[in-house]
């Protein structure tokens, strides 16, 4: 402790808490938009497999709730392009 | 074996520039090959600091488009001769860069240097993912306040999801590396802590640059602040660095400017 400090407390306390509280909750957003990033991925390569679809017609939402969370998986299939099912 | 090492922020102005150009000179003058490469494509500094602004003939984009071969677009350092520049386009913009051409570029600077840095830009765009995608370990640089403390860890993130390395579940090499640092300042709790930032970030510390007018002076004179004035307080901080990187095992210190016995007092109750 410096005399100087006696005087006047410094900021930084308050700068390294608003730092600790803030990347607390960007890194739990970033961890929430990779999960969604790799489920569509996989589920897309799955349903790709086995039904033609135009990658532009799908939505994929997440829903996160305090005892109950959603994923919607929406794809929009044309008709006479869901021919490859028995192929495969 | 090269080693390719990106200098890397998020936020602009925290000294990525100053610290590849004095990183990249404390590295060849300690007797490796090196070559520096400005990704900053539109605004290129890293030529202007290295002091070789108008020996730039041919850029990276040049040679991405076929239009120049590597070698012709390296600029030899007029002190160093294993000191090697890349520089940027300044006329085009970041969409010039592609996967495929910075990738058979890195892959050809590998065969022929030891250390292959990538100078950054800011932000978290194409240039800044493409200079961090084929890199082996990383540098953040970061200052002592809270905006750019916030960037690095978006930084810490990318490095760890978008690079070739971490794409294939490898571990990248990342170091923090604070700049502008006051530690009379930080001493009277005005500004963060060594501490403090490496605490929040959870990244290992490569070194303590102190806040000085010789980092001025060297852009100044167009020369890494390790070559102008290798005495001074941050050329040493950087050499220390760059002896870091290399693996050999030195204590951090924040090196003190002799400025009188008032400084010095305070310096030392921060160190």
């Amino acid at each position: 402790m410096s005399l100087f400090s006696l005087f006047r407390r410094g900021t930084a306390p308050v700068a390294r808490e608003r730092l600790q509280v803030l990347l607390a909750h960007e890194r739990i957003a970033r961890g929430k938009a990779d999960l969604l990033n790799v489920l569509r991925e996989e589920i897309l390569a799955v349903i790709a497999r086995h039904v033609l679809f135009e990658p532009d017609k799908v939505r994929i939402k997440m829903d996160r709730g305090k005892s109950l969370s959603t994923l919607e998986v929406d794809i929009e299939i044309p008709s006479g392009l869901s021919g490859n099912v028995s192929a495969q | 074996m090269a080693h390719v090492l990106v200098v890397t922020s998020g936020k602009g102005g925290v000294g990525k520039t100053t610290s590849t150009a004095a990183l990249g000179a404390a590295l060849a003058h300690l007797g490796d090959k090196v070559v520096v490469i400005d990704f900053d494509v539109g605004l290129r500094n890293l030529d202007l600091v290295m002091g070789a602004e108008r020996r730039v003939v041919f850029d990276l984009i040049n040679v991405i488009h076929g239009v120049a071969k590597l070698p012709q677009a390296l600029i030899r350092d007029k002190r160093l001769e294993n000191l090697f520049l890349l520089p940027a386009s300044q006329t085009r913009d970041k969409d010039a860069l592609t996967e495929d051409g910075v990738a058979k570029i890195i892959a050809e600077l590998r065969t022929k240097f030891d250390w292959v840095i990538c100078d950054s830009p800011a932000g978290i765009e194409r240039g800044a993912t493409l200079a961090m995608r084929h890199t082996d370990s990383a540098i953040v640089v970061t200052n002592p306040e809270v905006s750019s403390v916030r960037d690095s860890d978006r930084i810490v993130g990318l490095l760890d999801s978008k690079t070739i390395k971490a794409e294939r579940g490898e571990r990248i090499t990342k170091h923090v590396l604070i700049t502008r640092y006051d530690s009379s300042r930080a001493a009277r709790g005005e500004m963060l802590s060594i501490h403090d930032i490496l605490e929040i970030l959870s990244t290992p510390l490569l070194g303590i640059i102190p806040e000085s007018q010789e980092v001025l002076r060297a852009s100044n004179l167009g020369s890494p602040v390790t070559l102008s004035n290798a005495g001074s307080a941050p050329a040493r901080a950087y050499f220390d660095a760059a002896r870091r990187l290399k693996g050999e095992k030195i204590p951090i210190t924040i090196p003190i400017e002799n400025k009188g016995i008032f400084y010095k007092l305070f310096g030392r109750k921060a160190a």
